[in-house]
């Protein structure tokens, strides 16, 4: 669906804001983008609708070369392209419906389109009634939800994702996710997430990539860069890198288990202590869920009774030395 | 010819003060036709804007500083000339709108520009991704968000104008700023003075109140 290929991006002075960007997405998925502020998040997701261009490489989507398109081109693709923001961008001086109704007025639509559609928008976004306030009269999480509603307007196949959450507060981040995950499952919506908190990635996303300095350091499916990061770039968005420097003192074997799935409900630790005499410490540890798995991961520490016994088990189930 | 307003005499006044309103007005509306314009083109060829281009915009840029730069009561002289040209006239309340205009209009356009920065990046960028047109986008999103930014600027050039006009005078325009330069300063009529200046403050005052009740209107923050 969305392709880049070796794309670079540097401005006028300074240093590269991407470099070697190699990215596939696939349709239908929700992709997270993480990387601290300045990492070149934001430039990377405006190459996907032509705000941005590269200055190197080539940025597809659905199969079509942006660099090849003409201005209506690029107003075309764009309207097949929703994208909402981090201050949500909505026009202060015009009402909730006209804001919704925006990118049909500029895509030509007539008023009994618009009179039809935009109610319907807002319906889905749970603001129905809404439509005569301002954007002032709004919460947060309201503003947010008719930034939604305006990105889907011209049913676009691809919704951009900036920041979109970062200025919500946690409980608002959730039930906007949700959201986004809504539509993602009921209108097949590919979704392109960008974020600087991990929070966001594992609770929506279904693949995620790391960008570091504008480079793509790590990717994969969400659990697995999160339950093993492979870089100390995301070990430290993990804030990982902070339980390592400070490690629990313990006078035995220490190991890491990760279960996921159904193996989480698993009675493991107390069936291994039970058979082999072996007590069992939780040192340190995350459980919680995924878009569509649960996991836990606990750091363990072994004493007394049939030690070797217990850490076959416990290898055996895939614990690893911590 | 006794009294406090014994030089007063208050049919040149009206005159004088229609004249004010006249100059005021002609000026205005034609320092709001060009400055507008020109203060969207410096925003949108400017670093950021869709029609971003050092060439245009330093071109814009330099017209405009030149013409802000000339002090008012020089302008007025050195736009003889093409007053005379455009309107038949150096003298009078015509002969005054060119130079008004010309004095005006750049600093508009500059206090237009500024307001155009003040929209939101990230609302500029919603209206850019939905597929608009750069038309698009001033018409249905930078001039409407901006509107109270550029109604604000629009208040304080018309009182730069009320003041410009008064200079006019000097030239022979007309108008209340002359009356006072005439009677109240060169003849020592201090009550003349006194009235003109009177009626200058109410104008400000008065421009300066429709303007904040116009800025309240279409702000909806």
């Amino acid at each position: 669906m969305i392709r880049l290929e070796n794309v670079h991006k540097h401005y006028a002075a300074g240093r590269a804001a991407l470099a070697e960007v190699d990215l596939e997405i696939a349709r239908g998925e929700v992709f997270g983008i993480i990387g601290r502020s300045g990492a070149g998040k934001s430039t990377l997701v405006r190459l996907l609708n032509g705000l941005e261009r590269p200055s190197g490489g080539r940025v597809l989507v659905d199969g079509i070369d942006l660099a090849n398109l003409d201005g209506a081109g690029l107003r075309a693709l764009r309207r097949r392209v929703g994208m909402i923001f981090q201050n949500f961008g909505l026009l202060s001086a015009r009402t909730v419906f006209d804001n919704v109704a925006l990118p049909l007025r500029i895509a030509g639509a007539d008023a009994a389109t618009i009179r039809a559609r935009v109610p319907e928008l807002l319906a889905r976004v749970g603001l129905a009634d809404y439509g005569t306030r301002y954007p002032a009269q709004l919460s947060g999480g309201q503003k947010q939800r008719v930034g939604i509603a305006r990105a889907l307007a011209t049913g676009p196949d691809i919704l951009l994702c900036d920041e979109a959450t970062s200025a919500l507060d946690p409980e608002t981040t959730r039930s906007t996710l949700a959201l986004i995950a809504d539509l993602n499952r009921e209108l097949g919506l590919t979704i392109v997430l960008i974020t600087h908190e991990m929070e966001v990635v594992r609770q929506v996303c279904d693949r995620v990539a790391v960008l570091h300095a504008g480079r793509l350091v790590e990717r994969g499916a969400v659990a697995d860069v999160f339950l093993a990061p492979g870089t100390a770039e995301t070990r430290a968005l993990l804030h990982e890198d902070e339980a390592a420097a400070t490690p629990i003192p313990f006078d035995g074997a220490v190991l890491r288990l990760t279960l996921r799935g159904e193996a989480v409900a698993a009675p493991v630790l107390s069936r291994i202590a039970r058979e082999t005499g072996t007590d069992v410490a939780i040192l340190d540890g995350r459980v919680g869920q995924f878009k569509d798995e649960r996991f836990s991961q606990l750091t363990l520490g072994l004493s007394g009774g049939d030690t070797k016994a217990a850490l076959a088990a416990l290898h055996g189930l895939g614990a690893v030395a911590a | 010819m006794s009294g406090f307003f014994a030089h007063v005499d208050w049919a040149e006044i009206v005159q004088a003060t229609l004249d004010t309103l006249v100059m005021l007005g002609g000026s205005l509306l034609l320092t709001l036709l060009i400055g507008l314009p020109l203060g969207v083109l410096l925003f949108l060829t400017g670093p950021g804007g869709p029609w971003r281009s050092r060439v245009a915009n330093g071109a814009l840029a330099l017209l405009v500083n030149l013409l802000r730069s000339v002090p008012f009561i020089i302008l007025l002289i050195v736009m003889i000339p093409v007053t005379v040209l455009l309107v038949g006239t150096s003298l009078g309340v015509a002969g005054a709108i060119p130079p008004l205009v010309v004095g005006a209009a750049p600093f508009f356009a500059r206090l237009v520009e500024t307001a155009l920065r003040e929209v939101d990046r990230n609302t500029i960028e919603a209206v850019q991704a939905m597929g608009a047109t750069t038309r698009d986008l001033v018409f249905r999103a930078l001039l409407p968000e901006a509107l109270p930014g550029i109604v604000a600027g629009a208040t304080v050039t018309a009182i730069a104008l009320v003041s410009f006009t008064a200079m006019a005078g000097v030239v022979g325009a007309g108008g209340l700023g002359d009356l006072a330069i005439r009677f109240g300063y060169q003849r020592f009529q201090t009550d003349v003075m006194l009235v003109t200046v009177a009626l200058l403050l109410a104008l400000v005052q008065l421009l300066q109140m429709a303007g904040d009740a116009l800025v309240r209107r279409f702000t909806r923050t």
